[in-house]
């Protein structure tokens, strides 16, 4: 077998449509004024470089990695706040499943507050919660993992931001092209549609992406509500990890 | 062959924001005991082949100020210009190179990786790319990634004749992809990274 890669050959990537992405400099939140490139983005076609990416295998994993009720429990006592489980597929643009790849998340605890030295808000920090996770898909793409859900919190933007409750995920895919963070927010929440941030989003169905559904068939009764949050990544022309999977 | 139409939209990017660390490199943020250690913050390995060597970037903004608080990952081929092999589901293997580094920056905006010197990878006309690293930058006012290249000063020849390079119409914007060499008991690869302005870095649609 060649090599050759050329541009729309089995395996290229479909083209990613910046239309449906923010913008990089998007006025309303301000951080990006002086964060964004004025020059546009140079259109290489994906290499070799970025066909391939990382792989994890499932042995890097602790055992409460996808918990955060517990990950970061310093005496046996679980975190404070609304008990759930979020959940979803990872998917390609051609609805197939991504499976074995590394999902992480972060967020703040059940009061709006993040673990982090810069951050500075009034709200009381939860000792047994430290609001990272990660874990990896299975064979169909799914994910999942135990948390409370994070309270909204203002933020030094406007005189008077403050973020929906969200959960941020950074997914790889197999391809280093793929590469991809979001944030998840939840449905119903009024805030959604007053944040700069998601604002940068510019279709109004790309922000509807974003938002994780209450699942009553997957709470856990008298313990946990389910939310789940799909995620789809760039597709590919061909099955060619599918192939290498295999082993070529 | 047929291919199937795109039923899905790719889920829209959002920024990564200023607590990025807590999530990706969570020892770093002082939350400890979740992983044993930061992913991706160390590259080598003992069975490692190549040339050892250290890359150093600053990350700076339009208003010459340090990006003080982003998350660069880097992605590149072993020093035989191959990348390493996807793992399998259960894999305890880890090879001995795996390609990949994640480092936070510091208050200077200054990002370190130590790897080693890829090899020539082939490129989409066949020809060898001359060797390079891609890199990925999140921050805080980044709405989605940015993906770029390093490539190495004392590359002169494969630099010329590089397909990615070739694209860039304006001469003295691929000079803003090469790294500088300095020498020490760890040659380093010194490439500052500008987000916006006047020695603004390229940056690709891949």
């Amino acid at each position: 077998m060649s090599s050759i890669m050329l541009p729309g050959a089995d395996g290229a990537l479909y083209q990613r449509d910046h239309s449906w992405h923010p913008a990089a400099n998007t006025p309303g939140y301000k951080s990006t004024t002086f964060r964004a490139p004025r020059q546009p983005l140079l259109a290489i076609g994906a290499t070799a470089s970025e066909l391939t990416g990382p792989t994890f295998g499932h042995s890097m994993l602790g055992a409460l990695d996808n918990d955060l009720i517990r990950n970061y429990s310093q005496d046996g006592t679980e975190a404070i706040g609304q008990r759930m489980i979020v959940f979803g597929q990872v998917l390609d643009e051609n609805a197939r499943a991504v499976p074995n790849t590394l999902v992480e998340f972060w967020q703040a605890n059940a009061g709006g507050r993040y673990r982090h030295k810069k951050e500075g808000y009034l709200a009381a920090l939860d000792p047994n919660f430290g609001g990272c996770g990660r874990t990896i898909t299975d064979e169909n793409g799914f994910y999942s993992f135990r948390t409370v859900k994070p309270g909204a919190y203002p933020w030094p933007n406007g005189g008077n931001d403050w973020r929906p409750a969200h959960i941020h995920f950074s997914v790889f895919g197999h391809a280093f092209a793929q590469r991809l963070i979001t944030q998840m927010y939840f449905e119903g929440d009024p805030m959604i549609w007053q944040c700069p941030i998601v604002a940068t989003v510019p279709d109004k169905a790309g922000i509807d992406q974003l938002i994780a559904r209450l699942d009553r068939h997957n709470t856990t009764p008298m313990d946990s509500l389910a939310y789940r949050f799909d995620i789809v990544l760039r597709g590919r022309r061909s099955t060619m990890f599918e192939n290498k999977l295999e082993g070529n | 062959m047929l291919h199937p139409v795109p039923t899905l939209r790719e889920t829209p990017s959002q920024t990564a924001g200023p607590y990025v660390h807590i999530g990706m490199t969570p020892n770093f943020a002082e939350i400890r005991g979740i992983y044993d250690a930061d992913p991706g913050l160390a590259m080598l390995t003992p069975d490692t082949v190549g040339e050892r060597i250290e890359i150093v970037g600053r990350i700076v903004d339009g208003a010459g100020s340090p990006v003080g608080d982003a998350v660069v990952e880097i992605w590149q081929a072993d020093a035989a210009g191959a990348f390493a092999a996807p793992m399998g589901p259960n894999s305890n293997s880890a090879p001995a190179f795996s390609g990949w580094g994640r480092q936070p920056v510091n208050g200077d905006g200054v990002f370190t990786f130590q790897t080693i010197k890829p090899g020539p990878v082939a490129g989409p006309d066949g020809k060898p790319m001359a060797p390079h690293v891609s890199l990925w930058i999140v921050a805080r006012g980044i709405n989605i990634g940015l993906q770029t290249r390093l490539y190495f000063a004392d590359e002169t020849e494969a630099n010329a004749a590089d397909y990615v390079l070739n694209r860039i119409a304006d001469p003295r914007r691929r000079q803003t992809l090469i790294a500088r060499r300095e020498e020490g008991a760890l040659p380093r690869y010194v490439l500052d990274i500008y987000l916006q302005g006047d020695k603004e870095t390229v940056f690709f649609d891949v």
